[in-house]
């Protein structure tokens, strides 16, 4: 069985400047892929790409199987979307919302009934069905816009910076929502600036420039972080910083609120020495235990890596 | 088509909810319909006229009668001198004074020219035009009767008649009214203005509130969305027009002369240019206001252009043929010479064509446009 999504060598220009840098990913179906990246390095312009809103300037790329150049709209009926900003008709209710997506994607009147119910029900919109677009909140607006993009049952689906400016509790309830599209066979691709949410990607993809920097699974992209991670907990914790920095092996030092990122050359195993060094220095409640690098750390060892490439 | 009969149905829902479009169908039409049918009436009569008459007797009395009694002057009132006369048209109390000199009659009788003075107030030429012409005619009516008096007198044949005898038949329009001649212009401009103005607003709207973006990843084509776009507004147009035919036809009685059915079907043909025009501002603009913008910088001079406040014959020449490059100056000698003339197809093909070259022109080129933008 293919890939829901393939990219071969996908390019994008705009002017001068290239947006999309010969892009070349996969997705199994059922997955779901992550795009992470700063801002500028081309997710959203990837994400257009992908569900033909854009043509590319070159390269190719297969979405549900049908080729983005020469079937553009056979990709967009098999693909859903939603946006990062509201897109949706404010002077129109969640109900006339739907039903004019329902139209436009010409889904048939018996199903159209049944699958709009199913779609208030679980993005609990039931009961404001009858309200104004504009006169939701913003976590209701981005789960309308999830049902609208998911009104005519497609296989891929994309989200632009789904939880971006969204409430903690409406996050949790869009990603429980997301895992459970996932049981029913879709596959999804979205991007995010937040590292937490790459973990709870299957796969992801790092973005820079418009170029791919790292692709795969997120324990295969911990390991690109070569350097040993420890947290470190003492009172004070000013002290325990500028002790820290004088052991052997310590590369970087980092200050968080409550304890201390500690990374060491990779064939350093400064445990010890650190709690040592911490004691004889007068700092209590010492605690000093290895970690696994977060998304976050891998990101910054991707990008510092990249800037010693030059 | 269902996809086209979604966006009707989407756009139907946003006109009722919109106000400011609402304004634009129900509120424009009305409010132009009462302007141009009570305020503007280009025939001036009824001039305000003050005296100066010093010579006051028989015969200076029966010149201001004669000058008093048309339709052209009002006499709104008797100063004393000259210097009164003068200050009271300065002030603004009336746009024109007569002032009779004392020594009127005595001329008269001796056979000498009796002088008037008419000043006027030419700040306004329509109504300095007017008074003029209308001073004159009187003026030369009054010496013929004088004269054809004095001969009779003098034992010349009784009941002698003018010479010439001008015998006007006004064609079309017989009682001169200006409305007549406003509504149909009326309807040009509110075809001309709905077409462009609402439809470019419908389109950008979708760009300006992002909604677009989402618009694209569908299966929607961009003939469909243009025409369930368009197809709104053009329902909107006929009826507003329906509206001010049958305001035209009951309140103000205008004849209607010619076929309706005509009427309606080169109104159709104009229309499409106006909606071409609308798409095509829609290309180039962001911002429902950008789209305002641009629409009133087209209107404006094609409406004076047009012929529709202004005689296109009182142009000088270079802009006269200008105005053969804008659809509405064809479009009001359509109307007015359906309503007011009577005109069948034969009598228009001068007017028909141009126009019609020039919708499908428009409306082409615009839709070319649009699709592009979709990209």
């Amino acid at each position: 069985m293919g890939y829901a999504v393939e990219t071969f060598d996908l390019t994008r220009r705009f002017g001068a400047r290239t947006a999309v840098d010969g892009l070349s990913i996969r997705v199994e179906p059922g997955r779901i892929l992550g795009l992470v990246g700063p801002d500028g390095a081309g997710k959203s312009t990837t994400i257009r790409l992908l569900t033909a809103a854009i043509p590319p300037s070159s390269g190719r790329a297969l979405v549900a199987g049908r080729d983005i150049v020469r079937d553009p709209e056979g990709v967009r009926a098999r693909v859903g979307y939603v946006a990062q900003h509201f897109a949706l008709y404010g002077d129109l209710t969640v109900a006339e919302n739907l039903a004019f997506y329902a139209d436009v994607f010409g889904v048939p009147e018996a199903a159209r009934i049944r699958r709009t119910a199913e779609l208030l029900a679980f993005s609990r919109l039931a009961e404001h069905s009858d309200r104004l677009a504009d006169d939701l909140s913003g976590g209701m607006k981005r789960k309308l816009a999830l049902a609208c993009a998911l009104i005519h049952r497609p296989e891929v689906l994309f989200l632009d910076e789904p939880t971006a400016g969204v409430d903690p509790i409406s996050r949790r309830d869009l990603w429980r929502i997301l895992g459970g599209l996932l049981g029913e066979g879709l596959t999804i691709v979205l991007s995010t600036a937040y590292m937490d949410e790459a973990d709870r990607c299957h796969r992801l993809a790092f973005l820079a420039e418009g170029r791919l920097v790292a692709a795969g699974l997120p324990d295969e992209l911990r390991t690109l972080v070569s350097a040993r991670l420890y947290e470190v907990r003492a009172q004070p914790l000013a002290l325990a910083r500028e002790l820290t920095k004088g052991v052997a092996g310590i590369e970087i030092v980092q200050l968080l609120g409550d304890r201390l990122r500690v990374f060491a050359e990779p064939d350093a195993a400064p445990a010890e020495c650190l709690r040592s060094a911490l004691a004889a220095g007068g700092a209590a409640a010492v605690d000093v235990r290895e970690v696994a690098p977060s998304m976050e750390d891998v990101f910054v060892a991707l990008r510092s890596r990249r800037g010693l490439d030059g | 088509m269902n996809r086209v009969w979604a966006i009707v149905r989407k756009e139907f829902i946003q006109i009722v909810r919109d106000p400011r479009t609402l304004a634009i169908i129900l509120a424009m039409p009305v409010m132009q319909l009462v302007l141009l049918g009570y305020a503007m009436n280009t025939i001036v009569d009824h001039i305000g006229a003050v005296v100066s008459d010093q010579s006051m007797d028989e015969r200076s009395r029966a010149l201001v009668q004669a000058f008093a009694s048309t339709s052209y002057f009002e006499v709104v009132g008797y100063v004393g001198g000259p210097d009164e006369a003068r200050r009271a048209v300065d002030r603004g109390d009336a746009k024109v004074a007569f002032i009779i000199p004392p020594d009127f009659s005595a001329n008269l009788r001796a056979g000498r020219p009796g002088q008037v003075q008419m000043l006027i107030d030419g700040s306004d030429p329509n109504i300095a035009q007017t008074a003029l012409f209308g001073g004159d005619a009187v003026a030369r009516a009054r010496s013929a009767e004088l004269l054809a008096a004095s001969l009779q007198r003098a034992g010349g044949p009784g009941g002698l008649a003018m010479p010439i005898d001008l015998r006007p038949t006004v064609l079309y329009n017989p009682s001169l009214e200006s409305v007549n001649f406003m509504i149909p212009g009326l309807v040009g401009m509110i075809l001309q203005m709905q077409g462009f103005i609402l439809t470019a607003f419908a389109i950008v709207r979708e760009r300006e509130r992002g909604t677009l973006e989402q618009l694209i990843v569908t299966p929607i084509k961009p003939w469909e969305l243009m025409l369930g776009k368009i197809l709104p507004y053009v329902f909107i147009a006929f009826v507003n027009v329906g509206v001010v035919l049958a305001v035209g036809l009951l309140w103000f009685r205008i004849e209607f002369v010619g076929s309706l059915a005509l009427l309606l079907a080169l109104s159709v043909v104009f229309l499409l240019g106006a909606l071409g025009v609308g798409l095509l501002i829609s290309t180039v603009s962001r911002t429902q206001t950008q789209a305002m913008q641009t629409a009133v910088f087209i209107m404006l001079p094609s409406f004076i252009l047009s012929g529709f406040f202004f005689p296109r014959e009182a142009m000088p020449a270079l802009i006269y043929y200008l105005s053969y490059l804008v659809p509405l100056t064809y479009f009001l000698q359509i109307i007015r010479g359906i309503i007011l003339k009577g005109s069948v197809l034969g009598d228009l093909w001068a007017q028909v064509i141009p126009l019609a070259v020039f919708g499908a022109l428009v409306f082409g080129v615009s839709a070319i446009r649009f699709r592009k933008s979709m990209e």
